[in-house]
């Protein structure tokens, strides 16, 4: 599909619209319907868009092996280390409103956020290890 | 009523992606029947397991298994 410039250039327009709307769908994850899991999903989707149209030896120069590993273990990371904060604060794991941020329900709605961020990066990170893993022709 | 007829389809396309031989045309039909039973979630006034099935179920699953069919055979055989 490399040599067809109507997919090429819809392509290079569209993907950042997609990764907008996954931002969007994760930040208002606690407000309405959405979250890290469909956020990190569509945010994985506009990678894997660009390795169908580009082959996967250019999204391996854009996503390196190293890279996408690292992002999945930083979004676990995330998570993990925002209910130790808790537990450090003197709450139970995940108590979000012990956090000393103001008012409990300021508290609560940023650590939620932050979970729902490090659920986004590691799911869009496996998202694109799976597709590489399953893309990948053996020479 | 509405729900009656989305069932149906998700029923019909059920049916066709098991007895399907061609295993492309599968594949299409499982997407068709993912966003089906997206609809029918939203019906139900579910939106979050609808998102949910509509990303991962009609997005991502169909990547996956075209990307597992380009490295095997298109035809099922008996």
């Amino acid at each position: 599909m490399q040599d067809n410039i109507i997919v090429r250039t819809i392509t290079r327009i569209l993907i950042p619209f997609i990764q907008l709307y996954g931002l969007y769908v994760i930040m208002h994850g606690d407000s309405g319907p959405g979250g890290g899991f469909q956020g990190g999903v569509i945010l994985g989707s506009s990678i894997i868009l660009y390795v169908i149209v580009f082959g996967v030896d250019q999204g391996r120069k854009i996503i390196p092996e190293k890279l996408s590993d690292t992002l999945n273990s930083i979004g676990v990371l995330i998570y993990a280390g925002i209910g130790l904060i808790c537990m450090i604060f003197g709450g139970k794991y995940l108590e979000y409103n012990i956090l000393p941020l103001g008012s409990a329900h300021f508290a609560s709605h940023i650590g939620m956020l932050g979970i729902e961020i490090g659920v986004g990066i590691t799911v869009a990170a496996v998202m694109i290890t799976i597709f590489f893993e399953t893309a990948r022709q053996e020479r | 009523m509405i729900d009656l007829i989305l069932l149906l389809f998700l029923v019909i396309c059920a049916i066709a992606a098991v007895h399907m031989k061609d295993l492309l045309s599968a594949t299409m039909i499982l997407t068709a029947y993912s966003l089906i039973m997206a609809l029918v979630w939203t019906n139900l006034n579910a939106v979050d397991v609808a998102f949910t099935e509509a990303s991962v179920g009609a997005g991502i699953t169909t990547v996956l298994l075209i990307a597992a069919l380009s490295r095997t055979k298109r035809r099922e055989e008996d």
